[in-house]
């Protein structure tokens, strides 16, 4: 019985997955009889490869994959080598969260704002010489995708130092830096030597899903990728959302397209991660100790630097825009300010925003429930002694995990042909749904190790003096672990805030929410209304993140143990 | 060391009542006893015990760490880790453990650090504990209160545990396994962080407590004055040879050796 509990959460979380690919992988081999496809043949895929562009769209997305990640992961190994335990890791660390908590579509518009031809950056160089013109550029949807593999980047680079700030105590930095110290090593090569190794260890699955996530990614690609032609996904919603039925089959071989080009950017970072571990091994066998790193220190926080730059500047730019009256070329700021946009958008915001939050607090409270549920189970199989913490078994985790690794594209439209054809029509309760797909694995990696490292012997008391399961559960576990708890509950919040093609496709235009309205008005090109509806969009994660790091302070009471993390 | 004789039910005071109903509860005595336990893991036997604990008595086990000490802890506790396989029985006054719930033993634990709960302050550490059947407010706090003062914390009560030092904590974590009212003691090294002087005046305070209350225990540690004080029999189990031996039988012959 426990064991068949033990399987019922991952399997739940990775049915959809499974329905979506099968109801890809039959269009794509030409079988989806409401279309009048009857027998198998291979002609979605001919016509598929006959499509202008398809080679470059594809380069696209693998280079969009493995840059952003390599650049990524590499940015937060480097900053953390230079600055682990000084004062701007602190700065870092209480940066984060309102970092974490601006989806990924407004920070697209932010960067665009900053680096367009007529944006903040070209002013800055432009209003001093002069120039009364923007310059003729294309940056933003640049054919190579740099700018779209910014934006990215910009957003990733703070999830991933997050993950890292978690992981970084189990790899035991300041013994190690001090031994490593002692032998000689400078501050950078002794962290990447010693501690990098056992950081990255712990997590390879959060830098995977950034790889997964990036070669797939359709919102950020709409705002600054590339259009002719664009990167593969999005010209498979494209296909799909078309007025000529028949594209629905090349959409699906697409998608199966999207799914080899997924697995071939994991690949390749995987190859790439063997690389690295034998120049790094290469590198211990020399001695070389690089004692004098003060110029590489400098150099190392450009990365994150520049990303969180990107993102905060990116946010005053939205603001600006969304207060600003008329507002020429060069200059810096705006003639006049004013509320007219505000007045105009908000009424129109109301309901999508509305939605947005429905959907978010109950996907994100069900993942909750469904994550404490699934750790709970496994904690009572294999009871944890002092120091040797539970896991997941690999086989659970990788089915709950399998929604971040496989790219959305290649499965979503599947869920949705389903979905219909089951006859359910698009309701809060399904997009609801259909986000705890994407969320309940984001609560998961946020709360399973908190969960299993909360020391047992504390439960053990609370048996001893005669409570049961539930009790325990509820006055001893979850009070301990509230910030973890709370701080779960906000990722996931946030996560589904910025689901874009969930909520297009099984939302089917008929739920709006704040983020598909916001990516919508990215062809019109309002500056002042995306302004607004972008810092709408960052204003509920905000207002979760900001609650889950203040409320735990409230319910304890301020009591000093409660505040070690 | 000899196994001792069971002595009779004239030694158990009358607030020990046993289960009603049992059929074997006339039959063995009051306290605490390991009825041919036996804990293995893997096929190889880690130790075997076959004691009696009297009320007000307290047993010491003594070993080396990896000796399997704590397995037997968990064992009694109701934590054992499945991978173990343990064969005998457990009788609490008469009652048979072996097949209960931690939360139904009514066995009181006290571990190596003081375990406060830090989400409580200290009287609500010790009103967690308090047991169901005292009801009111008024009752329980009054409760608290005197067991506070008994532990020699009076005043105590709305202070945030993390602010106690080691031998407060420590006195606080007693407070809170007594007030439960356990029909018996499991002790895992509770003075090993403290130092000398108040590790003496803690082990006085605790064994004091066992006498008063009359309650069987069971202390487990590697220090030898820790079982000095416990004023009890002394069994060491020498499950480190076990671990180094081989095969299944020298563990045996190893484990033998312990009764």
């Amino acid at each position: 019985m426990t064991k068949a509990f033990n399987w019922l959460v991952p399997a739940l979380l990775a049915l959809p997955v499974a329905i979506g690919l099968v109801g890809v992988v039959l269009p794509a081999f030409g079988y989806l009889p409401a279309l009048g496809g009857a027998e198998f043949s291979l002609d979605a895929f001919r016509r598929l490869l006959a499509m202008p562009g398809l080679s470059t769209s594809v380069f696209l997305s693998l280079a969009g994959g493995l840059v952003t990640t390599a650049i990524s992961t590499l940015g937060v190994a480097l900053f953390l080598a230079a600055f682990h335990g000084t004062a701007a890791e602190r700065f870092a660390r209480r940066a984060l969260a309102p970092l974490l908590a601006v989806p990924h579509a407004a920070a697209a518009f932010g960067l665009a704002f900053l680096i367009a031809p007529s944006g903040m950056l070209a002013r800055l160089v432009a209003a001093p010489l002069g120039i009364a013109r923007p310059p003729d550029l294309l940056i933003v949807g640049d054919p190579l995708g740099l700018a779209m593999m910014a934006g990215l980047i910009a957003k990733e680079m703070p999830f991933l130092l997050l993950v890292a700030f978690a992981a970084l105590p189990q790899a035991d930095p300041v013994r190690r830096m001090r031994l490593a110290a002692s032998l000689g090593y400078g501050r950078m090569a002794a962290f990447l030597l010693t501690v990098w190794p056992g950081v990255y260890r712990q997590i390879r699955l959060p830098v995977l899903a950034v790889a997964a996530y990036a070669s797939g990614v359709v919102d950020v690609a709409l705002i600054l990728g590339p259009s002719l032609p664009a990167p593969l996904a999005v010209r498979i919603v494209g296909w799909m959302n078309d007025a000529d039925l028949s594209l629905r089959f090349v959409a699906s071989a697409g998608a199966l397209l999207q799914l080899g080009v997924t697995a071939a950017v994991l690949l390749a970072f995987v190859l790439g991660e063997r690389l690295a571990g034998a120049l790094r091994r290469r590198q211990t066998v020399t001695g070389n100790r690089m004692p004098r790193d003060g110029c590489a220190r400098l150099f190392a926080m450009l990365p994150v630097g520049l990303a969180a730059g990107a993102v905060f500047l990116g946010l005053v730019a939205l603001a600006l825009w969304s207060f600003a009256g008329f507002w020429g070329f060069p200059d810096l700021l705006p003639r006049q300010l004013g509320l007219a946009t505000w007045m105009r958008s908000l009424p129109a915001a109301a309901g999508p925003l509305a939605t947005t939050f429905v959907v978010a607090i109950v996907s994100a409270g069900a993942a909750l429930l469904l994550v404490v549920w699934l750790l709970e189970s496994r904690r009572k199989a294999v009871r944890a002694t002092v120091g040797r913490p539970a896991r997941l078994p690999p086989a659970v985790a990788g089915l709950v995990y399998l929604p971040l690794i496989v790219p959305q594209i290649a499965f979503l439209f599947g869920l949705q042909v389903a979905i219909i054809s089951l006859g359910l029509t698009p309701s809060l309760l399904l997009l609801s749904a259909v986000h705890l797909v994407f969320v309940a694995p984001y609560v998961a990696l946020a709360l399973a190790d908190p969960w299993f490292a909360l020391d047992p012997r504390y439960e053990q008391i609370a048996a001893s003096l005669g409570h049961g399961t539930a009790a325990t559960l509820v006055r001893v576990r979850l009070p301990i672990l509230t910030r973890a708890v709370l701080t779960a509950l906000a990722i996931g919040f946030a996560t589904s805030v910025g689901q874009y093609l969930p909520t297009l496709l099984i939302g089917a235009g008929r739920l709006p929410t704040i983020t598909t309205e916001a990516v919508a008005l990215a062809a019109g090109g309002n500056r002042r209304v995306i302004g607004a509806y972008a810092l709408l969009q960052t204003l509920l994660p905000l207002l979760a993140f900001t609650l889950s790091g203040g409320l735990p302070r409230l319910l304890s009471g301020g009591r000093a143990g409660m505040k070690r993390p | 060391m000899n196994r001792l004789a069971p002595i009779g039910a004239a030694a158990r005071p009358a607030t020990m009542r046993s289960t009603p109903g049992k059929a074997e509860a006339g039959a063995t005595p009051a306290g605490l006893v390991l009825d041919g336990v036996e804990i293995r893991l893997e096929g190889r036997s880690l130790l075997a015990l076959d004691r009696t604990v009297l009320p007000g008595e307290t047993l010491t086990v003594m070993g080396p760490s990896g000796s399997g000490k704590s397995t037997l802890f968990a064992f009694l506790a109701g934590f054992l880790d499945p991978a173990f396989t343990a064969r005998g029985r457990v009788l609490l006054d008469g009652r048979d453990l072996t097949g209960l719930s931690p939360q139904a033993r009514r066995v009181g634990l006290m571990f190596q650090d003081a375990l406060l709960f830090p989400h409580m302050s200290v009287g609500g550490n010790l009103l967690f504990a308090v047991p169901g059947r005292v009801k009111g407010r008024k009752l329980r706090h009054a409760a608290v209160e005197a067991m506070l003062s008994d532990v020699g914390l009076d005043g105590f009560f709305a202070r945030d545990p993390a602010t106690l030092s080691g031998g407060q904590a420590a006195r606080v974590a007693l407070a809170r396994t007594l007030i439960a009212e356990p029909r018996a003691l499991l002790l895992d090294e509770p003075f090993s962080p403290l130092d000398q002087a108040l590790r003496a005046a803690t082990r006085d305070l605790v064994f004091d407590r066992i006498e008063a209350r009359n309650i069987p225990a069971i202390l487990v540690t590697h220090d030898p004055a820790d079982a000095k004080a416990a004023r009890g029999a002394i069994v060491e189990i020498g499950g480190a040879q076990a671990e180094l031996q081989a095969t299944p039988a020298a563990a045996a012959a190893g484990s033998r050796a312990a009764r």
